[in-house]
């Protein structure tokens, strides 16, 4: 049934990109995972082999493929049992840089897409703060226009890739008084003088790095507005739906790797004398998990194709993470728990995708705004249309 | 990569009007009866709609398996696993056994008038010491001349009471296990086949038999196919079965939902709609995303098994969580309903027990997992 979503060349590229990963990255995810960084070299290599530039037009320097391509990079980062490593490409080039290449003017896209496509600067996006997070409409952080600038002051927190990154699309306020069409978006780089950085601890996705920032009177160049002003928010609404998406195949697909690492497993472990994966009760668990991973699989396909057909799906893409994130939850904790012991050791993988596996049904919106969007729209009848 | 195209949408939309006339007024009186009238099986063949899948040559319309999964969807919407389950046993059970595996003469004699509607059928594998594991079946069926004595029982049967012909799994050699499994056609008139209505907690509308079989004398011409194949044609449609039964699942969670969010929207409590309280809020959106996901995991499976796919996998997979969703849908709507949920003035009381047969009946949960588990961790291939 891979052949309704996939072709020959989808298959090609998923080779070459599993041979890059094998040779690159995988031997090195442990010692990256324990520096708390990944070296910039790589992300340039990664950005030479057209990674960064799937669905972005030639002339800034992308492949300009098919959305498939990237479901198949975010598969393929998702199985390297380090969430940590996968989310920098997927918040580049698909949670961050959208907007600029969607919304943003020529000059903007020219100033700073072929930079981050090549993967010579890493871009993040700048929503949560403090006091609010999916309630983006609540934003407190300011930018007022004086003269050629904009004047940010404010801040923000949970940015991924912001620390050691080098540009961010921020959410801000330019007319606080407007509400939802007070908010713009805007393109900040991180060396500014005003913006100053935290990194933060974290749980897991150890080898990413996440920040908490102030913006202390920074001045931004007023060509740096993504868009016009006051659409801000539309345009979130917009990117969110490849956002959802991104982390509902980077849920299953982790969910696939977990599962193939545990069977490696209980194919190999004994215990009263057999194999463990001869006895019923785990057998019957690998084959519930291997359903609904299937199922879960395969719906993600049907969003992505509504997403590649330019179709607006808010509740698919809304329903895919939600299932998407908490299956993954659900397989962690299982499949940590057909290793017993070794399970809770840093020497096996599992440890390390459990507790990257925990920040997919808080981030990108927690499984509970998923609910309440999706509520609205089967119980209140709420339509979405696209800015 | 669509199962259905304009023209099953227009045939959609006449079995809705179909049943909205012919079966929703009276389905309440055929709960109560314990059996849908012999009736409606003639409206429903003259409607063409027994014969969708079979050529035309044999008084069927020769169409593909999107126009089958529509009259599952549309009868499985009527608030009455029994009233469903009786049509698809015919459709699904009975009647694709004589059309993929039967003689011509087989063919010439039952399938007319199972489109028609003058005949339906009953499927008989599973008997009182044997359901999933066929291969330990005990009816036996030993040559005698140019006939075959066959005696034994059967049990859990769809259609057994009322069915004009039975399809019965017998073993030739009962020497051998699967291998010496045959499926016979008979006629309610021979005799020695006698059968009693078992009384369920569910599925009331479907006549559900236990049935005796005592040197019943079926001529060897009604052997369908070739003896010693029937393990083989059985394993062979479970794939069908199991697709089907998981699109009966989801359609009925479907029609609970949609059902139960209308109730929501006009009870009130403490002063507002119940469906402004949040956490019966969330609890709809969770059941509607899961519903949405298998729902489009039927759709896939469903274009691959009309394109004649191997999916024995996926149609496992997809009856496990279909059926098990049906049970927790059904559940949680039925709570949304408080005590008019438990009353039968509301149909949340009967999806509710009609459900619960979706994890047993043609395979239970535990089964599909084994059967995945092979599948998955020892890379069985079927």
């Amino acid at each position: 049934m891979k052949s309704y979503y996939f072709n020959e060349e989808h298959d090609m590229f998923r080779q070459s990109l599993k041979d890059f990963l094998n040779k690159e990255a995988i031997p090195n995810i442990t010692q990256w995972e324990q520096d708390r960084r990944i070296p910039k070299a790589f992300w340039k290599k990664f950005g030479d082999m057209g990674y960064f530039g799937i669905n972005f037009p030639e002339k800034y320097g992308g492949l300009d493929l098919g959305f498939f391509y990237s479901v198949v990079l975010i598969e393929e980062i998702s199985k390297c049992f380090s969430g940590g490593f996968a989310i920098l490409p997927m918040v580049q080039s698909y949670m961050s840089t959208p907007y600029i290449l969607n919304h943003g003017s020529e000059a903007l896209k020219e100033k700073y897409l072929p930079g981050a496509i090549a993967g010579e600067k890493i871009c993040s996006i700048a929503i949560s703060e403090p006091g609010a997070g999916s309630d983006a409409m609540n934003i407190q952080t300011k930018a007022i226009k004086n003269g050629d600038h904009y004047i940010v002051n404010g801040s923000k927190t949970f940015i991924t890739n912001a620390f050691y990154g080098d540009f961010m699309v921020a959410v801000v306020k330019t007319d606080p008084e407007a509400g939802v069409n007070g908010i713009s978006l805007l393109v900040i780089d991180n060396k500014s003088e005003g913006v100053s950085m935290r990194k933060l601890n974290k749980l897991g996705w150890h080898s990413s790095d996440t920040a908490e920032i102030n913006f202390d009177d920074v001045e931004v160049p007023k060509e740096n507005l993504v868009g016009d002003e006051g659409m801000g928010f539309y345009y979130l609404m917009g990117g969110l739906q490849l956002e959802r998406l991104v982390a509902a195949v980077g849920g299953f697909a982790g969910c696939e790797s977990a599962l193939r690492y545990s069977l490696q497993y209980m194919s190999e472990r004994k215990a009263f004398g057999r194999p463990i994966n001869k006895f019923q009760v785990l057998r019957h668990r690998v084959a519930q998990m291997a359903s609904e991973i299937e199922a879960h699989k395969y719906f993600t396909y049907h969003c992505c194709k509504l997403h590649n057909d330019g179709e607006y799906a808010v509740k698919e893409c809304s329903m895919a993470k939600l299932l998407g994130t908490e299956m993954a939850n659900k397989v962690a904790t299982e499949c940590l728990q057909f290793f017993g012991g070794y399970g809770y050791m840093e020497d096996y993988k599992m440890a390390r995708f459990f507790r990257d596996s925990r920040i997919g049904t808080i981030g990108g919106g927690t499984s509970e705004v998923m609910r309440e969007i999706i509520a609205k729209m089967i119980i209140d009848g709420q339509e979405y249309e696209e800015a | 990569m669509n199962l259905y195209n304009e023209e099953h949408q227009l045939f959609r939309q006449s079995v809705k009007d179909f049943l909205k006339k012919e079966a929703m007024p009276y389905i309440d009186d055929w709960e109560k009866a314990g059996e849908i009238p012999r009736t409606i099986w003639k409206k429903f063949g003259d409607m063409g709609f027994l014969g969708v899948n079979i050529p035309e040559k044999y008084g069927g319309s020769g169409l593909d398996f999107g126009y089958q999964s529509i009259l599952v969807e549309e009868t499985s919407k009527c608030y009455s696993g029994g009233f469903s389950a009786a049509i698809i046993g015919h459709i699904s059970l009975a009647m694709v056994y004589l059309e993929r595996f039967g003689s011509e003469y087989i063919k010439e004699r039952y399938l007319p008038k199972s489109c028609s509607g003058e005949w339906f059928g009953c499927l008989g594998v599973t008997e009182p010491f044997a359901g999933s594991d066929v291969a330990g079946i005990k009816t036996t069926a030993v040559a005698d001349g140019d006939d075959y004595i066959l005696n034994g029982s059967k049990t859990f049967i769809t259609n057994g009471v009322l069915s004009d012909f039975l399809i019965i799994a017998a073993k030739t050699n009962p020497e051998m296990k699967s291998a010496g499994i045959s499926l016979f056609v008979l006629d309610r008139s021979m005799p020695g086949i006698s059968a009693h209505k078992l009384d369920k907690l569910g599925w009331h509308a479907s006549d559900t038999a236990e049935i005796s079989i005592q040197d019943v004398r079926v001529p060897a011409k009604n052997i369908i196919g070739e003896a010693g194949m029937g393990f083989y044609y059985i394993m062979q449609n479970f794939a069908l079965e199991r697709l089907i039964l998981a699109i009966g699942a989801i359609t009925a969670c479907e029609t609970a939902i949609a059902y139960t969010l209308k109730y929501m929207s006009e009870r009130k409590a403490f002063g507002r709609p119940i469906n402004k309280f949040q956490v019966l809020r969330h609890r709809m959106a969770q059941l509607a995303s899961e519903t949405t996901m298998l729902k489009s995991f039927n759709s896939t499976i469903s274009v691959a098994f009309n394109q004649s796919k191997n999916v024995v996998k996926e149609c496992a997979m997809a009856k496990l969580l279909c059926t098990e969703l049906s049970d927790k849908v059904m559940t949680e709507c039925l709570q949304c309903f408080g005590g008019y949920g438990y009353m039968e003035d509301y149909r949340m009381a009967r999806m509710f027990r009609d459900s619960r047969l979706g994890t047993i009946g043609g395979g239970t949960s535990e089964i599909m997992r084994e059967l995945i588990s092979k599948m998955v961790i020892d890379d069985v291939s079927y």
